[in-house]
């Protein structure tokens, strides 16, 4: 008896996904290619950023030299200025548009 | 009562053959639905595995003997605490408690992780299904816990060697790492299946493999406390192979929690990265699998059984796969960026992992070969502790020096300059201790001597991390100006760092103690008559006589001593051995009387009781053996340090993928 009620709480805990409308259409969920920019953007500017908190701290506590920090440190503010530069290129669209809405 | 817990494994199973396939077509066909409705099957596994688990508890606690598995493991004067433990001490209730902790596990990373990985979701559902598929079958069909007999009067009892409290938390803990491991291994999977190998799944899986990672060494540790206490020659770690089972994943995930550093600030290791984390779920597989099936002898494995072909075929099944998915997804996984220096702080961490994989690898070797020397040769050999300490010692020492530099070392490049300055305080301590230590006498132990300088090495470089970064923060000065705000913000705003280094002082308190019983312990044999005595070291032992008495379910026999330091009276303690009625088995109870001030432990074995009165002593004294316990409660602290959720990377990652509503059906 345990066993039947045990098996039938299941059967409806798993079916009851299946018997709600579905939100949206289903299908298989791909990053449109603007997307996918944008979260590799993302990615290397966040690396980047971090980069060069660690450097600015590694260099106060002595870990990097003054001669290792000016070489070191160009190369990542450029690195994350451009990832910000691909952000706001892919960001425009959006800005114009709201633009014109508003204007 | 048989019948619910069959009749609950056998919807465990059910349930988890649903979750695999509809999880599989959801991740297919992009059925949101679905998933959502395999995901509940694992729940669901997770109800009818805990229902089977508290079925089998109810029979332990009722001494229900009409089950084979109850009678065969316990009697009815066992205590309640290990009747209760017998649970997970034979080996139906152990793959039990592997399916009632991965359905645990499993639903409680899918809840957390479900809007983080959503895409990679359906896989992971697949994927971990699969695994809890395997033991669910096994629970099924070969080695079900629930098979009835008629009732005898009494059950045959638990093996004298398991009762023993350490071995109440032991298993549980080995196994929350080994299934623990089962998941970071999914989300890696599910993310090469989905082809989503961005930082997502790394943030995932480096969470729960930290988590499984400290559960096991934990877990290892108080298997060492229970070999100490229980098995009784006065050491704590011999090699053995259960034991070197355990250690074997837990190393290659403390290379995988090194090296996805690397990953995360240098987009480097991708494909090492997943191949660790597939090495250290097959390991872990094994590791199950040298327990259980008992096909290596071992003072750990209380098993003979016939599950072994199926673990050796579910461990190739698991290589296969891991071995497809990386092959056909290594052009995702390929890394532009090189390194740039081979002294940075990613060429050290490279380095670490070189060593902790070699060091793995190698008791890898040493596991095997009686197995591969016994099937190709027919010849049974086994591989001795010597074999073990030699590789422990060369590649455990450039590991401790690493711990040593790595962390001075910046990353990308550093230079040959600032590095020497940054060890010189490091380096002038650990000299300052060996010569000390040298002066005192410790250069009959060289191996001794060399581990006690480089953790004085080790140890300085930790607190000046912890000082240097501390003073850097005060004189940024958002801290607020103090010294604690600074030392709590930097610890606080780094806790995997500053949690590491927690670790590393551990690492380096177990090398101390292990140094000191490996290298400096002395022991002494003897026979005594009432009233005699023997001197080890400062210790002088009286034997007073023996006594006995009935315990709840053996016959105790104590040898009564007194210890002396010097001409003081310091206590009394007590040796001896127990006989146990029902198991009809004796075991070693040895005294163990610890000093905490100086770390160390007086440690005796009755090895024999004579007619005349007398009785066969072995007395040895462990210097700073209980540092090896102390490490395992900090190293406790900087897990949990390290492993406490990071609200700023949270909302950096909601912030990242938030445009995912911007997600094109295909």
């Amino acid at each position: 008896m345990l066993a039947a009620l045990l098996t039938v709480l299941c059967v409806v805990f798993v079916a009851r996904p299946l018997l709600r409308p579905a939100r949206s259409a289903e299908g298989r969920e791909e990053l449109d290619p603007g997307e996918q920019l944008r979260v590799r953007a993302l990615e290397r500017r966040d690396r980047a950023l971090a980069a060069l908190k660690e450097l600015e701290f590694d260099h106060r506590t002595g870990k990097v030299s003054d001669e290792d920090y000016r070489a070191l440190v160009g190369p990542l503010r450029q690195e994350a200025a451009q990832a910000l530069r691909e952000l706001e290129h892919e960001d425009r669209p959006e800005r114009e548009v709201k633009a014109d809405v508003h204007g | 009562m048989p019948e619910l817990g069959r009749a609950a494994l056998v919807a465990a199973l059910g349930l988890i053959v649903y979750a695999v396939v509809a999880g599989a077509y959801a991740a297919w066909r992009g059925r949101r639905r679905l998933l959502d409705s395999a995901t509940n099957a694992l729940f669901a596994a997770f109800a009818a595995a805990g229902v089977a688990s508290l079925v089998l508890l109810a029979a332990l606690a009722r001494n229900d003997f009409s089950l084979d598995y109850v009678a065969r493991l316990t009697s009815r004067e066992l205590p309640t605490g290990y009747t209760l433990a017998a649970f997970w001490s034979g080996q139906e209730g152990s793959l039990l408690l592997w399916l009632l902790v991965l359905t645990g596990a499993a639903s409680v990373a899918l809840a957390l992780n479900r809007r983080l990985v959503r895409e990679v979701l359906p896989w992971t559902v697949a994927i971990v299904g699969g695994v809890a598929l395997f033991f669910a079958f096994l629970l099924v069909f070969i080695a079900s816990p629930f098979d009835t007999q008629v009732a005898p009067a009494d059950g045959a009892g638990m093996n004298p060697s398991l009762q023993n409290p350490y071995m109440i938390a032991h298993p549980p803990m080995l196994y929350l790492g080994y299934v623990g491991l089962t998941i970071p291994f999914a989300f890696a999977m599910a993310a090469l299946a989905s082809r989503r190998v961005d930082e997502r799944w790394i943030v995932v899986t480096r969470r729960w493999t930290l988590a499984a990672w400290t559960f096991l060494g934990f877990g290892i540790l108080l298997g060492a406390k229970w070999a100490y206490e229980e098995v009784g020659w006065g050491g704590w770690y011999a090699w053995d192979p259960v034991e070197n089972a355990a250690l074997m994943p837990w190393l290659v995930a403390t290379a995988f929690l090194h090296s996805v550093m690397v990953q995360e600030k240098k987009d480097m290791l991708r494909v090492w990265n997943v191949v660790l984390v597939a090495g250290a779920f097959a390991l872990s597989l094994f590791g199950t699998f040298l327990t259980r099936s008992g096909v290596i002898s071992s003072i750990h494995s209380f098993t003979q059984s016939s599950i072994g072909p199926f673990f050796l075929g579910f461990i190739a099944v698991v290589a296969a796969f891991s071995i497809v998915m990386i092959v056909t997804r290594l052009p995702q996984l390929r890394s532009k960026t090189r390194m740039e220096s081979l002294l940075s702080r990613e060429a050290a961490f490279l380095y670490n992992n070189l060593f902790l994989v070699a060091l793995a690898l190698t008791i890898l070797w040493g596991v095997i070969y009686p197995l591969v020397s016994e099937a190709v040769r027919g010849v049974a050999v086994s591989v001795g502790a010597p074999y073990y300490d030699f590789f422990a010692v060369v590649f455990g020492l450039p590991l401790v020096l690493l711990m040593g530099i790595g962390p001075v070392v910046a990353w990308r490049r550093a230079s040959l300059h600032s590095l020497v300055r940054q060890l010189a305080w490091p380096a002038g301590v650990a000299l300052a201790v060996g010569g000390l230590l040298l002066a005192g006498g410790a250069g009959s132990s060289p191996a001794g001597l060399i581990g006690y300088t480089l953790g004085a090495f080790v140890l300085t470089t930790i607190v000046l991390e912890f000082v240097r970064g501390t003073r850097a923060r005060k004189s940024i000065g958002t801290a607020g100006g103090g010294w604690w705000s600074a030392f709590s913000g930097l610890v606080a705003r780094n806790r995997r760092r500053y949690g590491g280094y927690v670790v590393h002082a551990a690492i380096v308190l177990l090398l101390v103690g292990a140094v000191g019983i490996g290298g400096f312990s002395s022991s002494r044999e003897a026979r005594l008559a009432p009233g005699e005595s023997t001197q080890v070291g400062d210790y002088r032992v009286v034997y007073t006589g023996s006594s006995q008495e009935r315990g709840a379910n053996a016959q105790e026999v104590r040898a009564n001593l007194d210890v002396y330091r010097g001409e003081e009276l310091v206590g009394t303690m007590q040796a001896g051995k127990n006989r146990y009625f029902a198991e009809e088995q004796t075991s070693n109870e040895v005294g163990i009387r610890t000093d905490w001030l100086r770390g160390e432990d007086l440690f005796v074995i009755a090895d024999r009781f004579y007619g005349d009165g007398s009785v066969q002593l072995d007395v040895i004294v462990n210097p700073l053996v209980n540092l090896i316990w102390l490490a395992g409660l900090v190293f406790v602290l900087g897990s949990v340090v390290a492993m406490w959720p990071d609200a700023r990377e949270q909302r950096r990652l909601a912030q990242r993928f938030a445009g995912e509503g911007a997600l094109a059906r295909a």
